[in-house]
């Protein structure tokens, strides 16, 4: 039995009850009085009960393989730089200023691993940034890209150089492609990490994520593989600061032809311009719900977002109603974001759409209901109507932006 | 053409809440139900299937009580259910459901298209899918949301991206993963309900995968939670009164440092 109640200590005080996300645990009358029981069919051993167990009550076997525990031959911090067009992605100067720190408490370098072609000044700028090396892997074949290719390069870089920690954006190409890489070389993956830390003992990386659409907070490791990998989330962490002074290694991998066989065929790249900046990039993101009445009173939204440099994003309702495209859709089941600022217009605020937007660090709320759920998380609140503020806000930011 | 499609039970996550005393959720009462990304991906499994032909296959791996969700994929059309469900397979991470999952597969036997939702709402992680593919050594499309076309064995799929979205043509055997775009679920039929109350589920254990033990579950699993939290909720601030412009005077104050 991988996890037990150590009767003998149990209470049956319910705080492991309570503890347990999986809702396993019940305390119920036993021959030694109320003793806690742990559903083995709903049990997932994530061991959230353990440490809440005032008594030592519950026993959890951690997995005894110990395959390998010497990592010395594993070196260095590395992000995946994804690009788009030839252009490097911001997500990964954040990742480089997290690998910067991670990389000096692990007494290491940092590296960007670069798939593309045409790439000569993104190398340069990923060494400003904070790359101590540059690896670069240049052929026409990952111009753009392409689950197979790129994880089959990466694949061969990862076990040729063997870092000890790889960083990716937890991007639509990061998230696909990370995801296989993981398999192919049997290592953790810990997804769309918003905390990433060093265990100053034990020299591993402390992987924090949210889960249950933000409602719990999961701290993951993965000591006994490596490299320790994790997609982390847009937004997240600052960018790094482009130092011209900075100076690098650039390493030009020639990669086995084999790596770059693809069985599927990239057609066509189309962009959608709906708004002039896209959700996932946007510092700032003006969005409407239900409350703007209709498609055409979009316009008052797009207006403000054009003053402010914003996107537009839409609750689910007003995505429903065909007033705005799912590309714009915000909350559990369109995009997730966390922009500086993102101002809600006539969104009642479900917890469906909170758990997509509630990471802004400032969240501006304006809705005529008075007991609207969004005012719960707003930072600012205007109970008003929307079609009298927005218009007055794109006036006065007209102004004061000049 | 063979459909295989691959569904989660999870906690409705709208009813999980923390209770403001304890801090802990409060999950009483909190009821199990499809992911919702896939009832996206049953749906479209159902459609191919009403288009192309053959036969459609859902697949769950968690403990017995899931199996309501595959009768539910039923009465939306799927024509049969696996469960696979062992105490052998608790406490995996994604690399080891993937590969169960994919073991399981391996074990149904020919298919032509295997169908995920882009990530579940409880682990919100997207890796099962693409782990999956990569278990089976298949090409993979994440974040679909069109199949235009499906002829000779090559389907030609719109794959959505932070900008808009790509073509691709990917050649069968090969999975993918779809995103709410794709289409509207329909409601279960009564013929379909009546269907999934008699519908027989098949049972796969660790035994009937011929899955290597050490890459099930805890064991195979290389990542451990270390710590489960409850984030402190977010607390609103203050609601902003006066007439219009006085209160656009004091918001555009507050925001203007925010604005490049």
């Amino acid at each position: 039995m991988p996890i037990q109640i150590i009767i003998e200590k149990c209470t049956g005080c319910t705080l492991c009850v309570k503890a347990c996300p999986f809702d396993a645990i019940r305390v119920t009358d036993q021959p030694g009085g109320r003793k806690a029981v742990i559903d083995l069919n709903k049990c997932n051993l994530c061991g959230a009960c353990v440490p809440n167990c005032k008594f030592k009550a519950i026993l959890l076997e951690k997995p005894q393989a110990q395959i390998k525990t010497d990592f010395k031959d594993h070196k260095g911090v590395w992000v995946f730089a994804e690009q788009k067009k030839g252009k490097v992605q911001s997500v990964a100067f954040e990742l480089l200023g997290k690998a910067r720190e991670l990389a000096k408490a692990l007494d290491t370098d940092v590296s960007a691993v670069l798939l593309g072609e045409n790439l000569e000044e993104e190398i340069q700028e990923l060494i400003w940034r904070g790359a101590d090396k540059v690896y670069v892997v240049e052929k026409r074949e990952l111009a753009n890209f392409q689950d197979e290719p790129y994880t089959k390069v990466l694949v061969e870089l990862i076990k040729k150089y063997k870092p000890e920690v790889l960083l990716c954006g937890a991007t639509s190409i990061g998230r696909s492609l990370i995801s296989r890489v993981a398999v192919n070389i049997k290592v953790g993956l810990t997804a769309d990490c918003t905390g990433l830390d060093i265990d100053p003992q034990r020299k591993i990386l402390l992987q924090t994520r949210p889960a249950f659409g933000g409602n719990i907070m999961a701290t993951i490791i993965s000591p006994n593989y490596r490299p320790q990998m994790a997609t982390v989330r847009h937004k997240v962490f600052p960018e790094s600061v482009s130092d011209m002074k900075r100076k690098g290694k650039i390493i030009r991998e020639d990669i086995n032809p084999d790596a770059l066989a693809n069985r599927c065929r990239l057609l066509d790249i189309v962009d959608e311009i709906e708004s002039t900046v896209n959700l996932s990039e946007a510092d700032i993101i003006v969005s409407g719900g239900r409350g703007m009445g209709g498609p055409e009173n979009f316009k008052i939204l797009e207006e403000l977002a054009k003053v402010m440099n914003a996107a537009v994003g839409a609750s689910r309702a007003a995505v429903d109603a065909g007033w705005m495209p799912y590309s714009h859709q915000v909350g559990q089941t369109g995009r997730t974001v966390s922009p500086k600022v993102y101002i809600a217009c006539g969104i009642s605020g479900q917890i469906q759409h909170l758990v997509g937007m509630q990471s802004s660090k400032i969240i501006v709320a304006i809705n005529k209901d008075p007991d609207a759920p969004i005012f719960k998380v707003a930072t600012y609140g205007i109970v008003a109507d929307l079609f009298e503020i927005v218009p007055a806000l794109t006036k006065r930011f007209k102004e004061i932006l000049k | 053409m063979n459909i295989i499609v691959c569904i989660k039970q999870v906690p409705e996550t709208t009813e999980v809440r923390i209770n403001p005393e304890t801090n802990t959720l409060i999950r009483e009462g909190v009821k199990s139900i499809v992911n919702p990304f896939d009832a996206y991906a049953i749906e479209e499994g159902v459609r191919l299937k009403e288009k192309y032909g053959g036969k459609t296959t859902v697949i769950t791996m968690g403990p017995p009580q899931a199996d309501a969700v595959l009768r539910e994929a039923v009465s939306m059309g799927i024509d049969e259910g696996i469960l696979i469900s062992d105490r052998a397979f608790a406490g995996s991470d994604t690399w080891a459901t993937s590969y169960t999952l994919s073991a399981a597969i391996r074990k149904i036997g020919a298919f032509d298209l295997i169908i995920c939702g882009k990530q579940a709402s409880d682990g919100d992680t997207a890796q099962v899918g693409p782990g999956i593919s990569a278990h089976l050594d298949i090409p993979q499309v994440t974040y679909v949301k069109k199949i235009e076309d499906i002829k000779d064995n090559l389907a030609r799929v719109e794959r959505m991206t932070e900008e808009g979205y790509e073509i691709i043509e990917i050649p069968l055997p090969a999975l993918i993963t779809v995103v709410k775009e794709i289409n509207n679920p329909r409601l279960p039929s009564l013929k379909g309900m009546m269907r999934a109350k008699s519908a027989k589920i098949a049972h796969y254990k660790a035994s009937d995968i011929e899955a290597k033990e050490d890459c099930l579950g805890l064991n195979g699993s290389p990542t451990q939670v270390v710590k489960i939290f409850t984030p402190a909720p977010r607390i609103g601030g203050q609601i902003l009164k006066g007439d219009t412009p006085e209160i656009v005077e004091k918001l555009a104050k507050e925001l203007k440092p925010e604005i490049h």
